[in-house]
């Protein structure tokens, strides 16, 4: 446990120098929200990764993959190809035309107070998702880990909140920025030497790894099932199984491209070439982490066993009780200790661009009509609200306690992503005719299907079979309304259509008349915001 | 100073000037060689990425079968993926190379961001 310790502490008190750092460098709000705009392609690359690869990832999708083989691994599929919508259709016309939020370029060429309202809404909705996400996770760890220590989860996690607060509000956006770098860079170390333990154990031929996987034995409901963890159909079964992972795909590709966190950090680069390269280096990492975790996963299935995993902590500790099989007590601590710094990294993330939205899209633009009436305001309603932004999260990560899987929490803030923000991001990027109707219509009929159809759907309702423990694993206790976990695939469409008819119920000439500027801007980075230094040595 | 980034919008151009660039034969070219990639790989992409569930949900026989030793074809279809997403992003960067120097042919009086004057 000390070396877990030792490494855990040794992460914050780096983090802590560069937010020490980070506050000495930042002046105004460019600095503050953007980190001045002077981080390099290979920066932002392993910051989009770090900010990306969340405990969803690691600890949610490898426990998926070793409690449900090629199913779990689908989500680490989704999850990279995401990224070339991003690349090819969003960074850059994104980069071109705005300054802070994804909410800038939306109110580029339509109204922008209704516009930045639904748009903050929408982010803070997104974020809340993922935010419990990775606090389930950090239950869960700080459950397996501190068991005899003497802390308690509660200090644990409010200690989390305390450091992730004190990086926002000192440090912004570039030590929130190199702190996903360091730990990018710590979690693709840690899969990388997992992986090869795993492949180690298997005496690193690959036909003998994967021929285990074919016959993973566990019980389920007292009998015993071997099964072939390469095949599919331990997750998504009929009738509803196929329509589920055609709207987990869904929700991937529309919803990774409307993630408030991800698509913040293309503000943080120089321009828009920096901001292509950039995903690019995103997706080189992301993708080997996520080969990676095939590995990881299946090897926890094999070595360690989904009846062990089950009865030690759950689906996210695949991971973690893998290493400590393969690695002992001290591979185990460094594994935790890394997880739990990616969980500290991504809620820091998370945190500012949920403050960023909030102080600038809807402080600053929505309530002040975009005055400004001391200078700074707007970086003090954001350091405020990140406060506020911490407070709730270290209440919610009280509340729940290790409950779900995170990787499956996640993609519920995915779908709410793809459903809202993505169908507005994209119509007011590729359609001269959209206009405010249509981007309200989209935002609130996205907004609202996508979170009514999840609470309606088996995440939230069913029917748990009596059980000693008396644990309760839905929230409702009824029949699911809507029988998908997945709700992507009608919450999408009725986005786009909600968007659509919206923009054709209305007319608005000043936003057609603008569009000519916007594609413009968006295509050439004309006139679009600079990085700070080299515009001062202009 | 204020951060001189804060400042942009005082250099842009009048809407007619915008308007005069979107109208240009080298901006239309650009936007139509933009186009000529983006669309067919992004389409390209989205088939091949969604035949993925599909093939798994509703041919599940097929994708069972194994292909390389005990390899079902679902799993190495869902890893080749992974190349595919690579190669459009490689093929990409290439292609958004040529868009860049289109961009310094434009007519305009606006600074590129890369400051290229």
């Amino acid at each position: 446990m000390s070396i877990s310790l030792a490494v855990f502490l040794g992460f914050v008190a780096s983090t802590l120098g560069i937010t020490y750092w980070a506050s000495k460098r930042s002046r105004g709000a460019s600095a503050y929200f953007a980190a001045g705009r002077q981080i390099t392609a290979w920066q932002n690359g392993f910051a989009v990764a770090g900010d990306f690869m969340s405990a969803a990832s690691f600890l949610g999708i490898v426990g998926l993959i070793a409690l449900q083989g090629l199913d779990g691994f689908l989500y680490a599929v989704g999850g990279f190809v995401a990224f070339v919508t991003i690349l090819l259709l969003v960074a850059e016309p994104l980069r071109n035309t705005g300054k802070y939020t994804m909410g800038d370029v939306l109110a580029y060429r339509l109204r922008p107070r209704p516009v930045r309202a639904l748009a903050a809404l929408s982010t803070l909705a997104t974020i809340l998702f993922y935010m419990i996400a990775q606090m389930v996770g950090a239950g869960a760890l700080v459950a397996l880990l501190l068991a005899n220590s003497g802390i308690s989860y509660n200090m644990a996690v409010t200690g989390v909140g305390i450091l992730m607060m004190v990086y926002v509000v000192f440090g912004g956006m570039l030590a929130t920025t190199w702190i996903q770098i360091i730990k990018a860079t710590l979690l693709s170390a840690c899969a990388l030497a997992l992986t090869i333990l795993v492949l180690d154990h298997f005496h690193f031929r690959p036909g003998e790894f994967f021929a285990a996987t074919c016959r993973v034995a566990y019980h389920q409901k007292d009998q015993l099932l071997v099964r072939d963890f390469l095949q599919s159909g331990l997750r998504y079964k009929p009738p509803y199984g196929p329509l589920d992972l055609i709207s987990l795909s869904l929700a991937f590709i529309c919803g990774t491209a409307g993630l408030p966190h991800v698509l913040v950090k293309f503000y943080t680069v120089p321009d828009a070439k920096t901001a292509r390269k950039s995903v690019v280096w995103a997706m080189i990492l992301i993708g080997s982490f996520y080969v990676m975790t095939s590995v990881i996963g299946l090897g926890a299935a094999v070595v360690v066993g989904p009846d062990h995993i089950v009865t030690h902590g759950g689906t996210n500790m695949s991971g973690p009780l893998l290493a400590q099989a393969l690695g002992g007590d001290v591979f185990l601590a460094l594994v935790s200790a890394v997880a739990f710094a990616t969980i500290l990294a991504v809620v820091a993330g998370l945190t500012i661009s949920a403050s960023t939205s909030f102080a600038h899209d809807f402080w600053m633009n929505v309530i002040h009509h975009g005055v400004e009436r001391k200078s700074g305001e707007t970086m003090l309603v954001a350091r405020i609200s990140a406060l506020a932004v911490g407070a709730v999260a270290i209440i919610i990560a009280i509340a729940l306690g290790p409950a779900s899987n995170a990787g499956i929490l996640a993609t519920l803030g995915m779908t709410v992503a793809a459903s809202a923000n993505f169908p507005a991001i994209a119509l007011s990027i590729f359609w001269r005719r959209f206009n405010t109707a249509g981007a309200v219509a989209g935002l609130a009929v996205g907004l609202l299907a996508s979170i009514g159809l999840i609470l309606a759907s088996p995440n939230f309702m069913g029917i748990d079979p009596p059980s000693a423990t008396g644990t309760v694993h839905h929230l409702v206790q009824a029949k699911a309304w809507f029988p998908l976990e997945n709700v992507g695939i009608l919450s999408v469409p009725l986005g786009f259509l909600a968007a659509i008819v919206g923009t054709l119920l209305s007319h608005e000439p000043s936003s057609e008349a603008k569009f000519n500027e916007f594609l413009v801007r968006a295509n050439t980075g004309l006139g679009a915001e600079r990085a700070v230094e080299r515009a001062v040595a202009h | 100073m204020n951060p001189p980034a804060e400042r942009s919008s005082q250099n842009f151009p009048d809407q007619p000037e915008w308007d005069c660039i979107a109208a240009s034969s080298q901006f239309q070219d650009l936007m139509d060689r933009k186009k000529a990639f983006i669309l067919p790989a992004f389409l390209f992409f989205l088939v091949y990425y969604l035949l993925l569930p599909i093939l798994i949900g509703y041919a599940p026989k097929l994708m069972s079968t194994r292909v390389f030793g005990t390899l079902s074809l679902a799993y190495v279809f869902a890893l080749s993926q992974f190349i595919v997403g690579w190669v459009i992003a490689g093929l990409y960067l290439r292609a958004s190379a040529r868009f860049d120097r289109l961009i310094k042919d434009l007519p305009t009086k606006v600074d590129a961001p890369d400051g290229g004057s």
